[in-house]
């Protein structure tokens, strides 16, 4: 399915047809700001989002992600929310996007329109883990312009085990504390194929690959999942006053991979991507 | 630098010029055109006291750049009554006591209507508040903010039965 740049939120997370498809992307798109913004905000711009580090935005402090070579002022300041995953001492911002995190484990490639004409970049590499250079954060170069989205036609095949799952600090409107998106391929008992990702814990939307090599073949059970989220979790360390989230993250996932294997809801519950939803299974 | 603009404002067509292309719609409707109904919360797309319908849908009008929107049909709290005659969701709000201070009163009644015509909430209270989420009430006016929403949404929608029954 191919989606431009410009389609809206709200118009692509209520298409029928899409959510049908790729069910978890359409939680995930629910489960992001408000209806307001959703109504303006386009798919583009999501992939686009900068980070909402409270340091980059305050001009007051130091930001190597805003003025190179500054310093960070995250490192020793109010940093619960910031990254456990691919930070530097350079950075320990995280991406906020909910979309991106599906987006990502399902393989999503953008199309770029540039000097040199068309190309594509998989979702994956657009954005870039700080390093050494945390002010260079995507694979965009100048005079750049991302004009579609899209999603391969064997992403549908999770439509029956795909969840979005999102931990915030209040019910709805915020940003992730920690998200994961799930899905499976399950055949004859076992899991045939598994994807995962992560929001809330790094610089990019995480892909966590050793997590999909640990479920692949094995029966949906909840120490495959445990020892999954320990997988997805193995390289975490805290950047600050944040080791918390490197245990919820495991039980997010841990519930997330729950919540798939026990399948995709008719309706996406009242809550999107809530672990507090009234709803049976959510 | 003179940006000509044309708005339909609650029925009414507007030609504008702007001198500068960063005023928000919220700063046009309020500075320039006197409509002060719609309010400035946060001004930064957090608190939806700025909530207006574009097109139909609503927006955060403090997150829109009047300029680009030339062309649009904007309905603000002071087009959603007919003459002395309340919207449904303005007298459900009254009926359920949906507001104490009333400052975000004007962007939730537009919210709400938003949100009926949008249609995903059906009549569980639990979406209702989930889909009003965008709107801040300091004073905590939730419940009946929740109560009036699903109240006008039934009589909108029996009115409409009748209509084309």
């Amino acid at each position: 399915m191919r989606i431009g740049a410009l389609v809206r939120n709200a118009d692509l997370a209520h298409d029928a047809e899409f959510a049908r498809s790729y069910p978890a992307v359409a939680e995930a798109l629910l489960s992001g700001a408000s209806a307001q913004l959703r109504n303006a905000a386009t798919v583009g711009g999501n992939l686009m989002q900068r980070t909402r580090c409270a340091y980059f935005y305050d001009a007051g402090s130091a930001c190597n992600r805003r003025w190179p070579g500054a310093g960070c002022d995250a490192l020793k300041g109010e940093n619960r929310l910031h990254a456990v995953l691919g930070w530097s001492e350079g950075c320990i911002a995280t991406h906020p996007s909910d979309f991106c995190v599906p987006l990502v484990a399902f393989d999503a490639v953008v199309e770029i329109e540039g000097k040199g004409g068309r190309r594509e970049l998989p979702l994956e590499a657009l954005h870039r883990l700080p390093g050494e250079t945390p002010e260079r954060e995507t694979a965009l170069e100048r005079g750049d312009l991302i004009v579609a989205l899209r999603l391969p036609t064997e992403a549908k095949d999770f439509a029956r085990h795909a969840r979005y799952i999102k931990v915030r600090e209040r019910t709805s409107y915020a940003f992730a504390v920690v998200s994961a998106a799930a899905a499976f391929r399950i055949e004859g008992g076992k899991i045939r194929e598994a994807r995962l990702a992560l929001g809330g814990v790094a610089a990019k939307p995480w892909r966590a690959r050793e997590a999909e090599q640990v479920l692949a073949g094995a029966r949906p059970d909840p120490a495959v999942y445990r020892e999954a989220a320990r997988a997805a979790l193995a390289a975490a360390k805290p950047s600050g006053d944040n080791a918390f989230k490197i245990e919820l993250a495991q039980r997010i996932v841990a519930r997330a991979l729950t919540l798939a294997a026990r399948g995709t809801p008719d309706r996406i519950p009242a809550l999107p991507g809530s672990p507090f939803s009234s709803v049976a299974g959510a | 630098m003179n940006l000509p603009l044309s708005l339909t404002i609650n029925g009414v067509r507007r030609e504008i010029t702007l001198d500068d292309p960063r005023v928000t719609l919220l700063d046009l409707l309020r500075e320039r055109l006197d409509l002060t109904g719609t309010k400035k919360g946060c001004d930064r797309g957090q608190c939806g006291a700025c909530t207006v319908l574009v097109d139909g849908r609503r927006i955060n009008s403090c997150l829109a750049l009047a300029v680009s929107h030339d062309g649009a049909e904007i309905t603000t709290i002071e087009g959603v009554g007919r003459g002395g005659e309340l919207h449904s969701v303005q007298a459900a709000f009254i009926a359920h006591d949906g507001f104490q201070c009333g400052f975000c009163t004007p962007g939730q009644i537009m919210s709400g209507i938003g949100l009926i015509q949008e249609g995903q909430a059906g009549d569980d209270p639990e979406r209702v508040r989930e889909c009003m989420s965008g709107n801040l009430c300091r004073c905590g006016a939730y419940q009946g903010i929740t109560e009036a929403v699903l109240e006008a949404q039934s009589n909108m929608t029996a009115t409409k039965q009748r209509r084309s029954a």
